[in-house]
C-alpha cells in the first residue's frame, strides 16, 4: 500500500526525494477520511514554506483540512489537473494526483520523517 | 409505519420546474395604474448610454402560474407548522399567527426609517418596550437592537469588548472559545481582529477550570461561552468562570442562543455575564423563514454602555423618544437605519401574550420536554455526557456505528418517520453527535412519536442498516450528490442554448 | 399559556416517567445564588385582542397620514399582493434553514431562483442567497475584495449611501483595513480626475453606488476601466434595484453589493431588508454567503442544495469568509414573487413610471422661483432640489401640510445646506405630486432667504 521509496508524516503526506527537488501528496489513508474531495488549494509556483507551515487545503463536502509541508522549500510546480478533477486525488493519491513538486532546502529534513513500515505501525496505533 | 399519514408528503408533481422554464413572451402577471403624467423617452432623458435593453431572461409568466408555482414549492418544505424539528440550539419553536398579523399593520409596515423621530413615535415606543422587556429577563444595564441575527449580535458585541479595553490602553490580542461553541463564535473573533484559543471541556461535559487558569492571561480580550452549553448542560461553577476572567481584566460574553434554558430561572447578568446576545428567532419565537431574517440584539453592563453603536434610542423627561448620534465612544454603525423593526414587533407582541408566568412556564416546559426525550432514548442511544441537561440533549450514534449505521444515517431515517432531523455531528466534542432541542412547543404525543421513531431506527441499525444509510426513502427527493454540487458548482439557471432540445427537469 | 400544548396532568405523567417529583428538580444544576426567586417585571400576559389593539395604537402614532417623498436607501413600490399571499405560507415562513435538503426543496429551488434573477437583473454571473441588508453587503464585498487581491487599500465614494459608509469604517477598522474618501463632482457623480489620481497598486477595491446617495447613475464602465488599470475591483452598490429596470446594469462592475428591499418589501422603519452579493463565477470561493445549487439526487431527479460550505462559518469557523450564519431567506422570496410577478415587462413598465412621475415632478419643482435640481446627472427617481429657503423651514411647512418633503442632505453632507433629496415612485398620484409642488412653491414664497 505505502510505497517503500517516500517518507511520511504524521499529518499523512508522503514525500518523494529525487536529488534537490521532492514531490509531495496526501496518504491514501487521508483521501478515505476526507471521503470525496471537491476542491484542492494549492499555492503558486515560487512559494516558499518552512516545515509543518500550511500549503494549501483540501476540501471535501463538509470539511476542509489543511495540508503541512514535511520539509522546507520552494515551490516549483504544481498539479494543477486537481483544479478540474479533484476526485483524482481519491483515486491516486500517491500517484497522479501529487500535489506540488519542490526544491528542497534542507534534504536532512526527511530523515526525522517516517518510514513506510513506521507509517504504517502509526497507523495502526491510532486506530 | 403503517397507516399513519406521512408528515412531508410528495406533491402529486414532483417535477415542478423552474420559474424560468414556465415563462413565455406576452404572459404577465403585474398592474399598475395608468401613467397620469406626461412620458418620457428613457434616452432622452437618461441618455442612450444609461439604458439597457431587456432584462434576458426574466420571467414572464401569469399570476395563477405564479400561486401555483410557488404553493407546490411551498409543500416541499417541512416547517414549525408541520411538526417538531428537534435542532439543537435553534429553539424552533411555534411562530405565533398574531405576531404576523401585528408586524403587516398598515401604520407599522410603512413606516420610513427617515421620518422625524416625532413622527414615529409609535415605532419607538415599541423598541422602547422591547429593550426594558429584554434587559429586565437577561438583568443586564443597557442594550441596542440593531443586530441583524446573532451572528451579528456576537460581532456588534466583541467589537464594543475591542473599543472598551483600547480606551483603556490595550486591546489585546485573542479571544477565548470552549472547544464545544458554534462555529460563529470563532469566526466572530476573526472578524473583530483577534485570535482564537480554544478552552477545553472536561469529562463532565463542562469548561474545564484549570485549562481556563492556565489560558486566562492579560492578553486575553473576553471568553465568548454558551450557557447552558451547547451538550444542554449549565455551567453550574459560571461564577468561577466570571471570576477567572474578570480578574485578568477581561470581559465575559454569554453567547445566548440558550436562554429558552433559563428565561425566568436565571439571569446572565446575574451570573456574572457582562455581554449577551440574543436570538429573537430563537428564544422569542420570531420565524426562522427558511434561513432568516432574523434579530440578535445585544445587551451589556453599564460600563459597556458607552460603546454601544449608533444611534441609541433615548426617552426625554416628557416621554419623547428619539435616536441619539452624540455618542462619542461609541463603535460606530453595525448597520444602516435602526435593525429589523418587523421582527422587533412580533418578539414584543411574544412577550406581552406570554408575560412573566407565561415565559417561566415556557421555560419549564422547554425542560421538561428535553428531559423526557432524554430519558425515553438513553437505553438505546450513547448519552455523551452522564451530566444533568436543560433544555437539550446530546446523544452519539457509538451503538448505532457497530452496525455501520451514522448520525446522518440515523437523521435521514427520521425522515421517513415524518419529523425533521435532529443538529447532525455538532458539537464537534462528540463524534457521531445527535443535538435534540424540542422546545416547548411540543405536546406529548409528538414526543412519543419521536421517541418511537428513534427507538424504531435504533432497531433497524441491528436488523437491517442499509435501510437506515440509503434513507430516506418516502420524501419527494431522495439523498443528493453532494459530492458534484461542490465540484461542478451550478449556481443558477442558464437558458438552453438554441440547438438543444427542451432542459430535461426529471428523470428519464 | 395557550401556546403551550400541555395539560398539567400530561406535565405529571411526564414527571414520573423522568422520574421527579416536581420540574423544580430539573433545575437543580443552577446554583440557588444565582436562581431569580421573584416574577420577571415585564407587561402581560396579554390576551389576542388586547395585543392587536396595543399595536393598533402603536400604528397611529406614526406618520401614515403623511404624503411621503423619502427615499435615501428605503423605497416605497407598490407589493403585489401574492407576494404576502404566498410568503405567509407557513411551509415558507416556518421552515429552517434547508439543511436538509431532502425536506427542503421548497426553500432551495425559490433560492436557486432567486440567485439566478439578481443575475439576470445586475448582469453578474454569480449571486447569493442574500446577506442581511445592502449596508453590510458593502463591507463584506470590501473584505472580499482585500481576500481577492492580497491589498488592504479601498477608496470610497462620498456619494455612496453615508450610513453603508460608517457600516464599512466600523468594520474595516476591526479589520485593519485603510479606507480614503472619493469626491463627487458638480454633475453630482464620482470625481473620475480624482479617483484616477488616487488610484495606486495598492488599491484592493474602488467601492461607488449607482445611483448613488444623490439619485445620480453613475458610468459604471467609465469607473471599471479605471479601476483595472491597476487591477484594482470595482464593488458597485445598489440601493434602487427598481432602477434596474431601465438602466444599464453594472456590468462591468467586480462585485454588485444590492439591497434588494425596493423589490417588493415593506419599508417597516428600517428592516428587515435583503442584501445580495453578486459577483463574477471565479470569485465564487472567497464570496461570503449561503449559496443554492443545483444537483440529482440518487433516483436521477433535479434538486437543490446549499454547497460550497467549506466558506462558512459552521465548517471554516475562523477562517470562514464571513461569520455569517443567516440569509434573509424570506425576504429573498419576497423579492423572488416580486420579481416573477413584475417580470421581464413589468419590472420596465415600473421603472418607466417612476421615471416619469420622478421628472414631472422634477421639472415642475424647478419653476419654483429660486428652486432648481442640483446635480445635472442622469436620476431615475431620486434627485436633489436645491431650494431658496432654509431646508428646516421648508420642511416645516410642508409638514403642517402633513407633508414629509424628503430628507435634508446637510444632515449628511454639510456643504449641501440648502437641499433637499427628493424620491418620487408609481405609488405617487399626478395630485400628490401637484400637491407638493404647490407646498413648495407656497412655503418658499414665505420664507425669507436663506434664514432659517
Amino acid at each position: 500500500m505505502y510505497p517503500r521509496e517516500y517518507r511520511y508524516t504524521r499529518e499523512h503526506e508522503w514525500i518523494k526525494l529525487e536529488g534537490e527537488r521532492a514531490t509531495i501528496g496526501i496518504t491514501h489513508y487521508a483521501q478515505e477520511q476526507l471521503g470525496d474531495i471537491v476542491f484542492v488549494e494549492l499555492p503558486k509556483a515560487g512559494a516558499e514554506f518552512a516545515v509543518l507551515e500550511a500549503f494549501g487545503t483540501v476540501e471535501s463536502v463538509k470539511a476542509v483540512s489543511e495540508l503541512y509541508s514535511p520539509v522546507s522549500g520552494r515551490v516549483e510546480e504544481v498539479n494543477t489537473s486537481l483544479n478540474e478533477n479533484p476526485a483524482l486525488l481519491n483515486r491516486e493519491p500517491h500517484g497522479a494526483a501529487w500535489l506540488i513538486k519542490i526544491r528542497v532546502k534542507d534534504p536532512s529534513e526527511l530523515n526525522s520523517l517516517l518510514t513506510a513500515e513506521q507509517y504504517e505501525a502509526f497507523l495502526e496505533s491510532s486506530a | 409505519m403503517g397507516d399513519a399519514m406521512a408528515k412531508a408528503r410528495p406533491h402529486v408533481t414532483p417535477s415542478e420546474g423552474l420559474i424560468f422554464e414556465k415563462s413565455s413572451p406576452g404572459k404577465h402577471a403585474y398592474s399598475l395604474p395608468p401613467l397620469d403624467v406626461p412620458t418620457v423617452q428613457p434616452e432622452e432623458v437618461l441618455g442612450a448610454g444609461f439604458v439597457r435593453g431587456e432584462i434576458a431572461g426574466f420571467p414572464e409568466v401569469s399570476e395563477i402560474e405564479i400561486i401555483r408555482h410557488f404553493t407546490r414549492l411551498s409543500t416541499w418544505n417541512y416547517g414549525v407548522d408541520t411538526g417538531m424539528y428537534p435542532l439543537g440550539s435553534c429553539t424552533m419553536k411555534y411562530n405565533p399567527r398574531i405576531n404576523e398579523v401585528v408586524a403587516r399593520l398598515e401604520g407599522l409596515a410603512s413606516e420610513h426609517p427617515y421620518q422625524p423621530a416625532e413622527l414615529a413615535q409609535g415605532c419607538l415606543k415599541i423598541l422602547r418596550a422591547l429593550e426594558q422587556a429584554l434587559l429586565e429577563i437577561t438583568g443586564m444595564d443597557a442594550i441596542t437592537l440593531h443586530p441583524a441575527a446573532g451572528a451579528h449580535g456576537e460581532l456588534t458585541g466583541i467589537l464594543m469588548v475591542r473599543a472598551y479595553l483600547t480606551a483603556k490602553g490595550n486591546p489585546r490580542q485573542l479571544v477565548l472559545i470552549p472547544d464545544s461553541a458554534h462555529g460563529t463564535n470563532p469566526a466572530t473573533a476573526a472578524m473583530a481582529g483577534y485570535g482564537v484559543a480554544p478552552v477545553k471541556s472536561n469529562r463532565a461535559g463542562q469548561v474545564d477550570l484549570d485549562a481556563l487558569r492556565q489560558l486566562m492571561t492579560e492578553n486575553v480580550a473576553a471568553l465568548m461561552i454558551t450557557n447552558p452549553n451547547t451538550l444542554g448542560i449549565f455551567e453550574d461553577r459560571i461564577r468561577d468562570i466570571a471570576e477567572i476572567v474578570h480578574a485578568r481584566g477581561g470581559v465575559l460574553y454569554l453567547d445566548g442562543a440558550n436562554l429558552n434554558a433559563l428565561a425566568g430561572v436565571t439571569r446572565p447578568g446575574d451570573f456574572g455575564a457582562d455581554i449577551v446576545h440574543l436570538n429573537l428567532h430563537k428564544t422569542f419565537s420570531t420565524p426562522h423563514g427558511g434561513g432568516g431574517p432574523g434579530a440578535g440584539p445585544v445587551a451589556v453592563k453599564r460600563f459597556l454602555e458607552p460603546f454601544l453603536p449608533l444611534p441609541v434610542l433615548e426617552e426625554s423627561p416628557a416621554g419623547r423618544l428619539r435616536w441619539n448620534f452624540e455618542r462619542p465612544q461609541s463603535i460606530g454603525r453595525v448597520r444602516a437605519f435602526y435593525g429589523n423593526f418587523g421582527m422587533h414587533v412580533r418578539a414584543l407582541a411574544y412577550i406581552l401574550a406570554h408575560g412573566p408566568e407565561g415565559i417561566l412556564q415556557v421555560t419549564r416546559d422547554a425542560v421538561l420536554n428535553s428531559n423526557y426525550i432524554r430519558k425515553g432514548l438513553e437505553d438505546v442511544y450513547e448519552l455523551s455526557y452522564p451530566s444533568p441537561t436543560l433544555h437539550e440533549t446530546v446523544f452519539s450514534d457509538k451503538r448505532q456505528a457497530r452496525f455501520g449505521v451514522r448520525t446522518m444515517d440515523i437523521a435521514k431515517r427520521l425522515m421517513d418517520y415524518g419529523f425533521h432531523p435532529y443538529t447532525v455531528a455538532f458539537p464537534l466534542i462528540v463524534p457521531g453527535a445527535m443535538m435534540i432541542e424540542p422546545t416547548e412547543s411540543e405536546c406529548k404525543e409528538e414526543l412519543d412519536l419521536f421517541i418511537e421513531a428513534l427507538r424504531a431506527i435504533a432497531r433497524e441499525a441491528e436488523t437491517d442498516p442499509d435501510l437506515v444509510k440509503t434513507a430516506p426513502h418516502t420524501t419527494r427527493i431522495r439523498r443528493l450528490d453532494e459530492v458534484t454540487a461542490n465540484r461542478k458548482p451550478i449556481l443558477r439557471w442558464k437558458p438552453a442554448p438554441p440547438s438543444a432540445g427542451p432542459a430535461p427537469e426529471v428523470a428519464d | 399559556m395557550r401556546y403551550l400544548p400541555k395539560s398539567d396532568a400530561e406535565r405529571k405523567a411526564m414527571l414520573a416517567r423522568i422520574g421527579c417529583s416536581s420540574v423544580e428538580e430539573l433545575f437543580a444544576a443552577i446554583p440557588d445564588t444565582i436562581r431569580l426567586r421573584r416574577p420577571l417585571a415585564i407587561p402581560g400576559p396579554l390576551s389576542e385582542p388586547e395585543i392587536v389593539d396595543l399595536f393598533q395604537t402603536r400604528a397611529s402614532e406614526n406618520a401614515s397620514a403623511y404624503l411621503r417623498f423619502l427615499g435615501g436607501g428605503v423605497y416605497s413600490h407598490f407589493r403585489p399582493v401574492v407576494v404576502d399571499a404566498l410568503a405567509s405560507r407557513g411551509e415558507f415562513f416556518t421552515a429552517y434553514t434547508p439543511y436538509q435538503p431532502e425536506i427542503s426543496q421548497g426553500t432551495l429551488q425559490a433560492i436557486f431562483e432567486f440567485q439566478t434573477l439578481i443575475c439576470q437583473l445586475t448582469g453578474q454571473e454569480i449571486a447569493n442567497a442574500s446577506l442581511y441588508d445592502g449596508s453590510t453587503a458593502l463591507p463584506e464585498s470590501v473584505i472580499m475584495a482585500v481576500r481577492i487581491s492580497d491589498r488592504t487599500r479601498v477608496l470610497v465614494a462620498r456619494s455612496v449611501h453615508p450610513e453603508y459608509r460608517q457600516v464599512l469604517a466600523t468594520y474595516a477598522g476591526a479589520q485593519g483595513l485603510q479606507i480614503e474618501e472619493l469626491p463627487y463632482t458638480a454633475t453630482g457623480q464620482v470625481d473620475r480626475e480624482a479617483l484616477a489620481g488616487q488610484l495606486d497598486d495598492r488599491t484592493a477595491a474602488v467601492a461607488v453606488q449607482s445611483p448613488n446617495f444623490f439619485g445620480c447613475a453613475e458610468d459604471v464602465a467609465a469607473l471599471s476601466r479605471l479601476c483595472h488599470e491597476h487591477n484594482a475591483l470595482l464593488i458597485c452598490v445598489i440601493n434602487e434595484p427598481v432602477s434596474l429596470g431601465l438602466l444599464q446594469p453594472p456590468v462591468e462592475a467586480d462585485i454588485v453589493a444590492l439591497e434588494g428591499q425596493g423589490l417588493g418589501l415593506p419599508p417597516s422603519y428600517g428592516g428587515p431588508y435583503v442584501g445580495v452579493l453578486a459577483t463574477k463565477e471565479r470569485f465564487v470561493r472567497t464570496m461570503p454567503g449561503r449559496l443554492a445549487g443545483q444537483t440529482t439526487d440518487s433516483q436521477g431527479w433535479r434538486g437543490f442544495v446549499l454547497t460550497l460550505a467549506t466558506r462558512e462559518q459552521h465548517i471554516r469557523r475562523e477562517k470562514a469568509t464571513s461569520n455569517i450564519c443567516t440569509n434573509q431567506a424570506l425576504c429573498a422570496l419576497m423579492t423572488t414573487i416580486f420579481m416573477s410577478v413584475y417580470g421581464k415587462q413589468g419590472m420596465r413598465a415600473l421603472a418607466e413610471q417612476n421615471l416619469a412621475k420622478a421628472h414631472y415632478a422634477a421639472h415642475e419643482l424647478a419653476k419654483v422661483p429660486g428652486a432648481r435640481v442640483r446635480f445635472t446627472a442622469p436620476f431615475f427617481n431620486e434627485f436633489a432640489l436645491e431650494v431658496p429657503c432654509a431646508v428646516a423651514t421648508l420642511q416645516r411647512r410642508l409638514a403642517e401640510q402633513k407633508i414629509l418633503g424628503g430628507i435634508a442632505l446637510e444632515h449628511f453632507y454639510p456643504e449641501l445646506k440648502q437641499s433637499l433629496l427628493l424620491c418620487v415612485t408609481e405609488t405617487h398620484a399626478r395630485a400628490d405630486l401637484d400637491r407638493l409642488v404647490a407646498a413648495v412653491r407656497s412655503a418658499c414664497a414665505e420664507a425669507p432667504r436663506g434664514k432659517a
